[in-house]
């Protein structure tokens, strides 16, 4: 027991200086996705006009077979060549639009597989017969130099009419990130909200007992999928949050034996502190823009929050209050801040202006508010609402028309899609302190926990990608 | 304020505070009531043969279960049970003055993550401020909070969020 125990305290005594490296190798960075004419571009434009009901988009049901390809060639980005790679974009189409709760899409694999040619020229017979109101259509051409042009379309099967189209070209590892496009596309013509598939998420994925927890920062798909450790859980790692270009991902980190807030950057696998200084530093947020970080720090058992310049220099103290002041969440234009304080004696939801100026108290509904978080869409405020349990709640930027959204007996940290219409939020679990990541949407009705590998939680989405 | 003497020390031994910052769920575990090395140790009198000082284990067997303090819910303030415990600490601290430790706060599970590293960041210098204030050189403590991220009682009930809202003396040489 002793000697294990040496062992480990010997093993952490040499992982401390060498955890600056505690890091995956370098990755490669979010490019845009490059837009391309597809297939019928040229033909006569179809008519278009207003063909869907929003009221009703809710229980359209969709059709969509697997993509067709004009070639059956060899790809990297699937054994079995572009026809098996088709079919795997539609299955990826169809979880997504299944797994937000909004519609009810049957896949490729209960449905018949169009010919390339019915692609620009659908058989609506045959999906009218099926029932199906809305039918997608895509197709995947492998160019010769290896790169995918992948083709998307959606069709109102009544009116036998084109609603949208768009083509991309990606690179075979990237050719997710084409069905996550394609299913944006699907997303924002049906609804008329704005983009979310094409994002990611920075989370901690949490193994081991309650009181030995290994906090690892991990990445993923924000359908969970190319999911990434990107350090090794030698030191605890908390609190992540992408930036807004998805090039860095400050977090917090015990590395040298304290919370200390570090930027980590994707590309080159360094990572600096986030302010040159001894004291414990908390809770990173990035500015909308990107330019500026805001932190707490603790100061002789004091916290308050402070913001620095992205590239450096001096930091400027936001708040200067005897209780705790922490976190931080920018309103999309950038001008104004909410943070949590418990200078009324318990946790509240404050918002001041991005110099720090103006502050004031707006959660007034009973219970505390915690971890604010500015919806991107600008309308809303999400937090943890602690009142005996803890729940994910909203209510916009004046404090008012409070709504809880979730019934766990622990619901913390929520964060917002790109699109600010789900809310993902890590659920613990009551003794084992398991943890998972959870989303809803803002009706409350559609809730679901995501796939991650291990037990996951603090997850911070991305914005949309380009 | 002897912030930057604190801070020239957690420089030169950062790497042994972060392991020895590591031995807390080692020690704790045991119900704090029961001093082990006291029932094998014959007499009451100090001999060679018990834990070294500089050890977790000697600081354990002088002060006994008063190693670590602990707080109400949300609060960070040192009340008369608190205090004793921090009196029989700072007595061990000056009669072995060449000892350096680190305050550990911690906070139980029902808090939100940030807050709790803030209110164990809390706990901690109360704690430290209470031992500075009888006398022990602040150069010689070092503080870190943990949050919520290392409970000792592991159930989640009052009784075991009890015992995790603390601030833990733990030795580092």
């Amino acid at each position: 027991m002793t000697k294990t125990y040496l062992l480990l305290l010997t093993a952490a005594l040499i992982a401390a200086p060498a955890a600056a490296q505690d890091l995956g190798a370098p990755m490669g960075e979010d490019g845009p996705v490059e837009r391309v004419a597809v297939e019928g571009d040229d033909a006569d434009g179809p008519l278009r006009g207003t063909v869907t009901d929003e009221s009703a988009w809710s229980d359209i049901g969709i059709a969509i077979p697997a993509f067709a390809t004009d070639r059956e060639r060899p790809t990297p980005a699937n054994a079995d060549g572009t026809g098996a790679l088709g079919r795997e974009i539609a299955r990826v189409i169809t979880a997504n639009l299944r797994n937000n709760g909004l519609f009810k899409p049957v896949g490729p694999d209960s449905l018949p597989q169009p010919g390339f040619g019915q692609i620009t020229a659908p058989a609506f017979g045959t999906w009218s017969g099926r029932g199906a109101e809305m039918l997608v259509h895509g197709y995947v051409r492998a160019r010769d130099d290896g790169r995918l042009v992948v083709g998307c379309y959606l069709y109102d099967v009544a009116l036998q009419d084109e609603l949208v189209r768009e083509g991309w070209v990606v690179g075979p590892a990237d050719w997710r990130r084409a069905a996550h496009k394609c299913s944006d596309l699907i997303f924002s013509r049906l609804t008329g909200e704005s983009p979310f598939f094409d994002s990611r998420i920075a989370y901690i994925a949490e193994t081991g007992p309650k009181d030995r927890r290994v906090k690892r920062l991990a990445i993923m798909d924000s359908d969970g999928a190319n999911h990434r450790f990107l350090t090794l859980g030698s030191a605890t790692a908390l609190t992540p949050r992408y930036s807004p270009d998805y090039s860095k991902i400050l977090y917090l980190s015990y590395v040298d034996g304290n919370p200390r807030i570090y930027v980590y950057d994707i590309g080159t696998g360094k990572q600096t502190l986030v302010t040159e200084n001894r004291n414990p530093t908390i809770a990173p947020r990035w500015s909308p823009d990107g330019r500026y970080i805001l932190y707490s720090m603790a100061v002789a058992g004091n916290t308050d929050i402070y913001r620095v310049p992205t590239t450096g220099g001096q930091s400027v103290r936001l708040t200067n209050n005897p209780g705790i002041d922490v976190g931080g969440s920018y309103s999309p234009d950038g001008r104004k801040i909410v943070f949590e304080s418990d200078r009324s004696g318990s946790q509240q939801c404050y918002v001041m202006d991005a110099d720090g100026s103006n502050q004031k108290r707006i959660s007034f509904f009973g219970g505390r508010c915690a971890t604010p978080e500015w919806s991107p869409r600008g309308d809303q405020i999400a937090f943890t609402r602690i009142a005996g349990d803890f729940n994910v709640a909203v209510m916009n930027t004046g404090g008012g028309n409070m709504r809880v959204l979730t019934r766990g007996w622990q619901d913390e940290a929520p964060t917002w899609a790109p699109n600010g219409r789900i809310i993902q939020f890590f659920r613990t679990e009551k003794n084992t302190g398991r943890s998972a990541i959870w989303q809803v949407d803002l009706t409350g009705q559609n809730e679901r926990r995501l796939p991650t590998p291990v037990d996951a939680s603090d997850p911070a989405w991305g914005p949309i990608r380009p | 304020m002897n912030t930057k003497l604190a801070t020239i020390l957690l420089l030169a031994s950062a790497s042994t505070l972060a392991a020895c910052a590591k031995k807390a769920p080692e020690q704790l575990p045991p119900p704090p009531e029961t001093a082990p090395t006291q029932s094998y140790t014959p007499t009451p009198t100090p001999t060679q043969s018990g834990p070294a000082v500089g050890t977790q284990g000697h600081f354990a067997a002088a002060v006994g279960s008063s190693t670590t303090i602990y707080f109400d819910t949300d609060r960070y303030n040192i009340d008369t049970q608190d205090a004793a415990a921090l009196q029989a600490q700072a007595q061990y601290f000056a009669r072995y003055p060449q000892v350096t430790f680190t305050i550990e706060g911690h906070a139980d599970e029902r808090g939100t993550r940030e807050y709790n590293l803030a209110l164990g960041e809390r706990r901690a210098n109360a704690a430290k401020n209470f031992l500075v204030s009888l006398g022990v050189d602040p150069g010689r403590i070092s503080v870190v909070s943990y949050g919520k991220e290392r409970p000792v009682a592991l159930a989640s009930n009052e009784a075991a969020w009890a015992q995790n809202r603390r601030a833990a003396s733990v030795i580092i040489n």
